[in-house]
């Protein structure tokens, strides 16, 4: 297969493992205390919802700092130094046409906060979230670690990104807890739908196009429009780091534009430091799992549109059991710059004069980002669905409920030990556990005589193209649950792989197969770059404190006991090795890449196998892809 | 518009100022005619009779007038009175034998301090406790054959081992002492030093150049594995004036004398070099060269590079000096540059020709309270476009302004105080400044009246712009006596467990506002991160402005109780402070030098070429290290 004969060329250039065994010993992650939650629609359910809306608001601020109104936040950045500068260098128009051009740019852009809107939008979305949701269930020691926060420096939230809802929970929960509404940088398809777009604005939400590639202006408009909300201390600053909603629900590869951004003023001096705050928004049911599956198949996203929202009102109707924010601990840019930044290199250039990032700030902007998707998937709350969703895709024929409790039970220990957050007390069965997940998930799950099986027939039976397309949306539909929990497996199940492909237990060749591994899959899952001696040390320790394997200095050998370990761990990633194996085949005999084809394209050859269904994913396609590309074992070829 | 009456009051308060800030020190016994002396070195004849007629301030027993363990006069101190209020002794300055009401609350109340819990000095130097002298006896032979005087008592070369930097002094006070100078000499005149260095070279012995003694930068710390024999080299008896030049407006004058007495003979001919460091009391003219100083009327003046016109200085090498008096020459990279804040490591200094100026008709006090720092900050910088700033102008942020308030003598009269009251209510009432905010410029106006009075309008329609309120004289004088009483107040705040310092840097004008909040954000920061139990004084001030940036000074202490090791931390939290200011575009140094404090970052500083550059003027003019203090390099 194409990624076994590439890998014998990729691993013979990789040096071998430097002094693993100098490394420090990694933590442990279950050791890891995490905050206990409060669900705010409690007292929703209990007291008014106008009044709520209505109450006095009267948020901390920045270091006191009244906060300014959006007009002259426009003003200031219109008349600030980058940008007559970056004005001044346009050339071909009159100066007239550029200011107005910029003042354009920044009309469209800019976000006019109201509060009336605000309360709007808390009194409906009480209402909505109400009957959508069981609970709404949130850290308070992050938000008071938040409260904190923002009085000392400027804060930047960074949600994890699964759902539409995701900014309008955060906007309404830091309403709930009286703190500073954050201004949201938000795509420019939300302008599409008429009121809402402009809703949305009056809310807090500023609108960034999706590509602006060499329009400097714009560029210039964006970034000083960004940085000067951040240096004044005008509002926290939110964004998404995944830069998209991940429909597999696995976390995205971050964006580094506005991090890019965020962090400027505090290398230049402007600001003291940052703190930069991850949040992991997790939901029991995705609104749009159905959607994403669909998407994933080929069908494109459909737009944003007042209508389509309206007509979606039918979602109201069902039950999407709970959510969970955890607020993280603030992370201080300063601290994480200590010794990597050398702030002195921004003293011979004026400041407004922009200039590309050096290597060793792009290096650590990339690794920052990195660092804090760990940190959202970290604290990610899982559910006890997750590991059963985990378990039906293994048992593709179905599986006898008393089994699936028994396995459900053991992996929740197992995951429990390499520190999944599991929401899942002691005093829940694992009888029970799997029972209501099952039962919150009807429209996935079949419970027949016993046993349970992933809902595969087709409601009413269609051409065999039409049956493909709806099992393997119900296939993407569940792992997309599965998916929650990979980041907790990923590494103790690359070092299983590497196991598995070395045949041999010496260290140095399990580690160059987990180096290749780790390098083939760094488009997938969020691995950091630079870090495979780090995750291989992670990953054995993790693997030897369960007893699934030995590692000795020169030996990494399984254990009897590891066996069933190991092997839940390999076939739970399998779906991607074959999705790498055989998902770009097609492509490279196409050579152009046939977005709308994706799926008719692959048909031929995947109908056998149901782990297959998961190769037909235009994520795991275009990942794929480029990591062929990336690794070079293709070419893209001109059409 | 003020009557002519009026005018002579004004004069007569110019006067008294000069007489209070450059005399504080005239004792009884020394009163006497200024001379301008011969050029003709008197070493040969040196003897106690000769000694009573020099004019100098300050005498070879230092000691005898100093404190050996703090700073300045020994007469001169700050205390807590059985009442609890604080007084300054003495009789020296404006501020001696005063009552200060309001420093206690402010004392006890900035740093957590108690006046219950004392941390007193150490009374007495234990000369036992002082290092024995390792003596190159050749050497000592030689140089008595000269006639030059000497010392190797205890007394004598502990005080000659340190600056004034926290470490040294905390030190002094604990009665512990480090490498100390083996030896002290005195020459009376450049042929005295020629001679020294000449024998230093034949023995190889390391030489240190004492001038005030007001460094620091630890730059008068002996290297502890010095294993040669060290002698601190005192110029304070080269303090001649040698001649002036009244044609040209120069002077020539030995580089031992310090500030005071330059200015105090000066004006006694009616002349002045306008050159006032707020070390001047103290510290020496050869120190200012070798450390390229800076004084605070330096906008009329100019600093020590524009106001000297001629070096003399004694290497190893030889004594380099150029071969003429014009203004300015191109003649290749200005070798003047290699000797100022050449930092003792080249050689001495023995005598500089100075600009004189006459002494200014007039001169006035004023000041402007803002309401907030950013402002205060925006006007200077227009102040320095326009290229108008009065002889002296500084910015005080808001903690420091209500630290110079701390400092408010008692006041006399019912009246004065009803005053106070009324001009507090107008600025925060009135005007709505906010307190805690407001901070306050103050200046120094001089030169002819005409010219003060439009040049004061200017600076205060200026001012004016940017929300400026003119906060009268009296607020600018305090201003001022802060930065000559600041030494002595450290010495105040040991005796009850807090510590502190000052450092400066200068910064391009965009950056001074970024820079002063990261510096002091990053103080409070680091002290909380290293355990210090109260929050610390973090403190600064724009005390100089230029074309293209300002010079900021920072005031740095804190309550160490608690604290096992608290110098060791105050270290470390200066040093994050410097790394701070050097990441916020500052330099590592305005005017203290970088002595070997500081020296860490040099390389960073000025590039391996630079280092390079310097080095090999070091090794050509001083291959065998006889000026061996190792600062900057």
């Amino acid at each position: 297969s194409v990624s076994q004969s590439c890998m014998v060329r990729i691993s013979s250039l990789y040096p071998p493992p430097l002094a693993l065994a100098s490394c420090a010993k990694p933590r442990d992650p279950a050791l890891k205390k995490r905050d206990d939650f409060e669900d705010i629609l409690e007292e929703r359910r209990s007291s008014s919802d106008l009044r709520y809306a209505l109450r006095c608001y009267v948020p901390v601020v920045y270091k006191g700092i009244a906060p300014c109104k959006p007009g002259v936040l426009k003003t200031a950045v219109l008349q600030s130094d980058r940008l007559r500068h970056v004005m001044s260098k346009e050339t071909g128009e009159s100066a007239d046409v550029i200011r107005e051009e910029a003042s354009g740019i920044l009309e469209e852009m800019a976000h006019r906060l109201r509060l009336g809107t605000v309360r709007f939008f808390a009194y409906s979305l009480s209402k909505a979230f109400k009957a959508l949701f069981q609970r709404v269930r949130v850290n308070e020691d992050g938000i008071q670690r938040l409260q904190q926060s923002i009085q000392e420096h400027p804060v930047v939230l960074l949600p994890s990104h699964r759902s539409y809802m995701d900014f309008l929970i955060m906007s309404y929960i830091l309403y709930t807890y009286d703190l500073s509404l954050p201004v949201i940088a938000a795509g420019m398809d939300f302008l599409g739908m008429k009121i809402v777009g402009e809703m949305l604005r009056m809310s807090g939400a500023f609108f960034i196009r999706r590509s602006f590639g060499g329009d400097k202006l714009y560029w210039a408009v964006f970034s000083e429009y960004v940085k000067t909300m951040l240096r004044n201390g005008y509002a926290p600053i939110e964004f998404f780091l995944e830069g998209t909603r991940s429909r597999t629900c696995k976390s995205l590869t971050p964006k580094l534009g506005l991090l890019n951004i965020v962090m400027e003023p505090f290398f230049k001096g402007e600001v003291f430091d940052v703190s930069l705050v991850p949040i992991s928004i997790s939901y029991e049911r995705v609104l749009e799992e159905a959607l994403y599956a669909r998407e994933l198949l080929g069908v494109p996203k459909p737009k944003e549109s007042t209508s389509g929202l309206l007509k979606a009102r039918k979602i109201l109707s069902e039950d999407y059991g709970s959510i969970h924010v955890y607020f993280g601990h603030p992370v201080s840019l300063r601290s994480l710059a200590q010794g990597r930044i050398n702030r002195s290199q921004y003293n011979l250039l004026p400041r407004h004069i922009p200039r590309r990032p050096s290597q060793e700030t792009q290096a650590f902007v990339n690794e920052t980002a990195y660092r804090l998707v760990r940190l959202q998937e970290e604290n990610m709350v899982l559910r006890p669905w997750v590991l059963v969703a985990a378990l039906l895709l293994q048992n593709p024929d179905g599986v006898d409920m008393e089994r699936l409790v028994e396995q459900t039970s053991w992996l929740r220990g197992l995951a429990v030990s390499f520190g999944a957050f599991l929401d899942w007390p002691d005093y829940v069965s694992a009888s029970k556990a799997v029972a209501s997940s099952l039962a919150l998930h009807t429209g996935l799950v079949r419970t027949e005589g016993g046993r349970a099986q992933l809902a595969m027939e087709p409601k009413e039976p269609g051409s065999p193209e039409e049956d493909l397309f709806d099992r393997a949306a119900s296939v993407l539909s569940c792992a997309s649950y599965r998916n929650q929990i990979l980041h907790v497996f990923l590494r103790p199940a690359l070092l299983g792989m590497a196991m598995q492909m070395a045949e041999a237990s010496r260290k140095d060749d399990i580690y160059s197969c987990f180096s290749f591994l780790r390098d083939v899959f760094s488009n997938e899952f969020i691995l950091c770059p630079g870090g495979t001696v780090q995750d291989f040390d992670e990953a054995c320790y993790m693997l030897t404190k369960c007893a699934a394997v030995h590692v000795q200095k020169q030996e990494v050998v399984a254990t009897e006991k590891g066996q069933r370990i190991l092997s839940f761990l390999t076939s739970l990633f399998q779906p991607f090795l074959k999705g790498y194996q055989v998902g770009p085949a097609p492509f490279l005999e196409l050579v152009d890449y046939p977005r709308h084809f994706c799926f008719l394209g692959f048909l031929p050859s995947a109908t056998s196998e149901l782990t297959c269904y998961e190769a037909l994913s235009s994520d795991v396609q275009k990942n794929a892809l480029a990591a062929l590309l990336r690794m070079k074992v293709v070419r893209k070829l001109k059409v | 518009m003020a009557s002519d009456g009026h005018g002579s009051e004004r004069q007569r308060a110019a006067s008294r100022r000069l007489s209070a800030i450059a005399g504080h020190l005239r004792t009884a016994g020394q009163q006497q005619r200024p001379q301008v002396a011969g050029i003709h070195c008197k070493a040969e004849s040196s003897s106690d009779g000769e000694e009573a007629a020099r004019s100098t301030t300050v005498p070879r027993r230092r000691q005898e007038v100093m404190k050996w363990n703090g700073w300045g006069y020994s007469d001169s101190r700050f205390l807590f009175n059985k009442k609890g209020q604080a007084e300054f002794t003495g009789r020296r300055y404006r501020l001696s034998g005063m009552v200060l009401p309001s420093l206690k609350d402010w004392f006890e109340s900035t740093f957590g301090a108690s006046l219950q819990h004392k941390s007193p000095a150490t009374a007495t130097l234990n000369a036992s406790a002082v290092p024995f002298p390792s003596l190159n006896e050749a050497f000592l032979q030689d140089l008595k054959s000269t006639g030059i005087p000497f010392s190797h008592e205890a007394e004598d070369r502990v005080f000659r081992a340190h600056g004034h930097c926290l470490h040294e002094i905390f030190a002094l006070r604990e009665g512990k002492f480090g490498r100390v100078p083996d030896l002290v000499v005195w020459p009376n005149c450049h042929e005295d030093v020629v001679k020294t260095v000449d024998l230093a070279c034949r023995h190889n012995v390391c030489l240190i150049p004492y001038g005030g003694g007001t460094s620091v930068s630890s730059a008068l710390e002996c290297p502890p594995d010095e294993t040669r024999c060290i002698v601190s080299l005192d110029t304070s008896q080269m303090s001649r004036i040698l001649w002036i030049d009244e044609k040209n407006l120069t002077a020539h004058v030995e580089a031992g004398i310090v500030g005071q007495d330059l200015e105090r003979l000066l004006n006694e001919s009616g002349y002045c070099t306008g050159h006032e460091p707020d070390s001047m009391e103290f510290s020496s003219l050869g120190g200012w060269v070798a450390t390229r100083a800076s004084g605070m009327k330096k906008n009329v003046y100019g600093n020590i590079e524009d106001l000297v016109v001629h070096i003399k200085m004694v290497c190893p090498r030889g004594v380099v000096e150029k071969s003429c008096q014009g203004p300015r020459v191109s003649i290749g990279p200005d070798i003047h540059h290699f000797i100022m804040g050449s930092e003792g490591t080249l050689g001495v200094v023995t005598e500089v020709t100075i600009k004189i100026r006459p002494m200014p008709e007039y001169q006035k006090y004023g000041s402007v309270v803002f309401p907030n720092f950013e402002q205060g900050v925006a006007c200077l910088r227009e102040v320095a476009k326009q290229r108008c700033a009065p002889a002296s102008i500084r910015l005080m942020d808001n903690a420091q302004f209500q630290f110079g308030h701390a400092l408010k003598p008692q006041v006399s009269s019912i009246f004065t105080s009803f005053l106070d009251g009324l001009k507090k209510f107008y600025i925060t009432k009135f005007k709505g400044f906010d307190p805690h905010h407001l901070c306050v410029a103050t200046l120094l106006f001089e030169g002819d009246r005409e010219r003060v009075l439009q040049h004061e309008k200017q600076v205060y329609d200026i001012a004016a712009k940017f929300g400026g309120l003119a906060a009268g004289e009296d607020n600018g004088q305090r201003g001022y006596m802060l930065t000559f009483v600041i030494a002595y107040l450290r010495d105040l705040g040991m005796d009850y467990y807090v510590i502190g310092e000052s450092f400066e840097t200068s910064v391009p004008w965009d950056r001074v506002l970024d820079l002063c909040r990261n510096v002091k954000e990053r103080i409070v920061r680091e002290c909380r991160e290293r355990g210090v139990q109260f929050p610390p004084l973090a403190t600064c001030r724009v005390t100089q402005t230029y074309d293209a940036g300002a010079c900021v000074y920072f005031y740095f202490a804190f309550n160490y109780r608690g604290l096992a090791d608290p110098v060791n931390i105050y270290g470390r939290v200066e040093h994050a402070a410097r790394e701070e200011i050097l990441a916020n575009g500052g330099s590592l140094s305005h005017h203290h030098g970088v002595g070997k404090l500081r020296k860490h970052w040099m390389p960073e500083s000025i590039s391996d070429v630079g280092i390079g550059m310097l080095k090999s003027v070091k090794e050509y003019v001083d291959p065998d290290n006889i000026f061996g203090s190792r600062n900057l390099l």
